[in-house]
């Protein structure tokens, strides 16, 4: 029992953490706002620091490093809600396609798999990746993307396709964060684009799903950290009544309450990305829980943002709603706290 | 050494597991059998039970073998509290020294105090209540009255004043307590934590009947009470440091084990499976709070591993205890709470011949937000120490 980050893996989302706070400011976040694009200098920079490339196998020119690295990373991520698709890429698509490429049953694995996996360690493919369990719903990263993974239901049969950006047209579909850059594939599933159908893909969509749960859940903790951050640091300035608000003991436990949330939320979501790394039996539950905690948390850390700044909060120059809108949006994502406490709940009841 | 992250028990601690399950298995009185350690029976029977297990050193395993532990770690510790929990063996009557009293005398003690007070602290001989709290002095406890005057002559300190909601004051043996040694200092500065002998002439004890009607905690009285100087715990004057230490287990890694809720809330869920086929739509109505109880114990699981982990590697835990007071007695509550509502008008039924677990774990449990500092206290701690938050 040793329930911590290796030192190795501090140093490495220490050095990420600069990285971007350089390099994903609120005024870059703004540019990406007006203008969002998936192939930035900021995605090569974090390409080549191996952070795109994390979860590729080493094979295929990545790091082969599984989730508990990723999570310290994408954590850093939701700290200055980066706009590039490191979640949907990094998160899902990667392991997924590892996947399909270690799975020998078909012999040589696919070449267009082991195309975009080296396409994703180089930074040269950015992914978006369905979710199964809502297959009419817009994909978040799809309006871009190089790559969709997509799930389709043939009479009671899983497929799984891939799809190259140029192959189907993609309609943008308005977020509220513009830079979820949501998107409805138009596309028909073809031989051409079958990667994998049968049971296993049952089994790579159940993962992918609990992955999702725990790399988004890993992104809400950074974004429910900036946004407490962001509101202790107000509270200490901004004066009322002669003093800081932050002394009124209506404000501090407000503040108070969000953080004790997030304090519990950190361990669940690493917990969990061991569980999914080790395949350990109850990897689902853990995930239901991760994601169901770090939405309550983020949610809670957004109101008590906005309400303890004020009216400045709620303006489109203050650059909260900036990290309100990722967190709104990523809570519902994925299975909400609701879906995964249901889902939770299912679970422990077919365990009696 | 780089240690990778891992969450498995080490095969040397899932072996502990076994040996302490077994003992267990064969020496735990049945479940809910004894009477309730807030009477003099149950008192009683809480200490022989104790006894028992202290003769077979399983009473306080992570202490030193000299004291009558076994010398093992925390994470052996939290394991052995999940197979004691697991078992559903009695409470612990001696709590408020094994799981308070005792770090704070390994951190500040003498050896000769530690030799003295230690083995029958273990074995349950001398059972310990906390004396902080006063009439005029509960949330601010740095403001308390009671007084020790210096004397010379005897070598010692002369207790005066009146403690209170003493938990286990009514039977206890022994009490550490806060008094102020130097009225003319500076609130925290003038105090001073003492070890006091209950039969030392001049101690009144007054048991106060809680919520439930039992003498969970008393009043106590101090009526030139003599102290001698080597019952002083740490420096003189330095009482708030010392008392800080010991509210730091009571909020943080000691007194609550995870394995406590972890249980509780499983018992919720095979409560909730039950009345699914009783009041089906009833039970519906509280699927969404029988599985957040269910998470906030889990969540407890975890935060405890990590910060134990954090503890075994050097570092130490801070306001974060405040943050852990809020979330266990909150997930006791929540716990205890979509129970009664899962139950529904059964919730009520109580007294003789009734056996109602949820109703006294609700009633033990809404306490939870008020002792070891209430949580209002523990939110403007975490405001303030963990955010910088001004001081209000
Ligand atoms: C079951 C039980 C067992 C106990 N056992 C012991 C024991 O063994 N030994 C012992 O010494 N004490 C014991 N206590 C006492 C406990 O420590 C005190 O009850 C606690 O510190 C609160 O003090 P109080 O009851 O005087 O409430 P008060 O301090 O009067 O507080 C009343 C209310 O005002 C709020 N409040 C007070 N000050 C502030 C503030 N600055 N900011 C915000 N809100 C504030 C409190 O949060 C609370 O809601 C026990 C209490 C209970 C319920």
């Amino acid at each position: 029992m040793h329930f911590a980050f290796s030192d190795q893996q501090l140093e490495f989302r220490d050095a990420v953490r600069q990285v971007l706070a350089k390099e994903c400011t609120t005024d870059d976040l703004r540019a990406a706002v007006d203008a969002p694009s998936a192939r930035t200098p900021r995605w090569a920079t974090l390409a080549e620091l191996g952070v795109v490339g994390l979860t590729v196998p080493e094979a295929h020119g990545g790091f082969g490093l599984g989730l508990v690295d990723l999570v310290a990373l994408v954590e850093e991520a939701g700290r200055v809600a980066l706009p590039e698709p490191l979640v949907e890429t990094t998160g899902l698509a990667a392991p997924l396609l590892a996947e399909l490429a270690a799975d020998g049953s078909d012999g040589e694995a696919d070449p267009r798999v082991t195309g975009w996996l080296g396409g994703i360690a180089k930074g040269g493919v950015a992914a978006a990746v369905g979710d199964a369990g809502r297959p009419t719903a817009p994909i978040a990263g799809a309006d871009g993307a190089d790559l969709l993974l997509l799930v389709t239901d043939v009479s009671g049969r899983l497929e799984l396709h891939g799809l190259d950006a140029g192959a189907c047209p993609v309609t943008p579909v308005a977020s509220l964060d513009p830079t979820r850059r949501l998107g409805a594939p138009a596309w028909e599933p073809s031989p051409a684009t079958l990667l994998a159908y049968g049971p296993r893909v049952d089994a790579m969509v159940d993962r992918t799903a609990d992955r999702a749960a725990v790399v988004v859940g890993a992104e809400l903790l950074g974004l429910a950290d900036a946004m407490i951050t962001m509101t202790a640091s107000y509270a200490r300035d901004r004066q009322q009544f002669g003093k800081p608000i932050g002394s009124f003991q209506a404000v501090k436990h407000l503040v108070a309450g969000a953080q004790v949330l997030l304090e519990f939320a950190r361990p669940v979501v690493y917990g969990a990305a061991w569980a999914l790394d080790e395949r350990a039996p109850d990897a689902t539950r853990a995930a239901s829980v991760a994601k169901a905690y770090a939405s309550e948390a983020a949610l809670e850390a957004a109101r008590v943002a906005l309400q303890v700044h004020g009216a400045i909060g709620y303006t489109w120059e203050c650059d909260l709603h900036l990290f309100l809108k990722r967190s709104w949006a990523l809570a519902e994502s994925w299975g909400s706290a609701g879906d995964h406490r249901a889902r939770l709940l299912s679970s422990l009841l077919d365990g009696r | 050494m780089d240690r990778p992250m891992d969450l498995h028990y080490s095969d040397a601690q899932e072996a502990f597991r076994a040996e302490a399950r077994a003992w267990l298995a064969g020496h735990a009185p049945a479940p809910r059998s004894l009477p309730s350690l807030d009477t003099a029976d149950g008192f009683e029977a809480h200490r022989a039970w104790e006894a028992e297990m202290y003769a077979d050193r399983w009473s306080v395993v992570s202490w030193p073998e000299a004291f009558g532990g076994r010398g093992v770690g925390i994470i052996e510790w939290l394991v052995f509290e999940e197979e004691y929990w697991r078992a559903q063996a009695p409470l612990r009557v001696s709590q408020n020294g094994v799981f308070l009293l005792a770090p704070t005398m390994f951190e500040f003690g003498t050896d000769a105090q530690k030799a003295r007070f230690l083995p029958p602290m273990a074995s349950a001989a001398e059972i310990w209540c906390q004396g902080w709290s006063e009439p005029d002095a509960g949330s601010d406890l740095a403001g308390i009255r009671s007084r020790a005057r210096r004397s010379d002559a005897e070598g010692g300190w002369v207790l005066s004043g009146q403690k209170t909601w003493a938990s286990r004051g009514a039977f206890a043996e022994w009490c550490f307590g806060l008094f102020r040694t130097d009225p003319e200092a500076e609130r925290h500065r003038g105090l001073t934590y003492f070890l006091i002998d209950m039969a030392t002439p001049g101690v009144t004890v007054r048991p106060i009947p809680q919520i439930d009607g039992e003498t969970g905690f008393a009043e106590l009285f101090f009526e030139d009470v003599f102290v001698a100087d080597d019952l002083v715990l740490g420096q003189v004057g330095h009482g708030w440091n010392v008392a800080m230490a010991t509210a730091g287990s009571e909020r943080g890694l000691s007194l609550r084990s995870p394995a406590r809720y972890s249980r509780a809330a499983d018992r919720l869920v095979d409560l909730y499976a039950d009345r699914l086929a009783v009041d089906p739509a009833r039970a519906a109505r509280s699927a969404d709070a029988v599985a957040r109880a269910w998470m906030d114990a889990e969540a407890y699981r975890l935060n405890t591993l990590w910060t134990a982990t954090r503890v075994l590697d050097g570092g130490s835990v801070g306001p974060e205890a405040s943050a852990n007071k809020i979330h266990w007695s909150e997930t006791d509550l929540a716990i205890h709470r979509a129970a009664l509502d899962l139950l529904g008008p059964e919730a009520e039924l109580h007294g003789d011949g009734v056996d109602a677990p949820w109703l006294d774990g609700y009633l033990f449990a809404l306490a939870g937000p008020i002792y070891a500092g209430t949580n209002e206290i523990q939110r403007n701690v975490v405001a303030e120490r963990m955010l910088g938050l001004p001081r209000g």
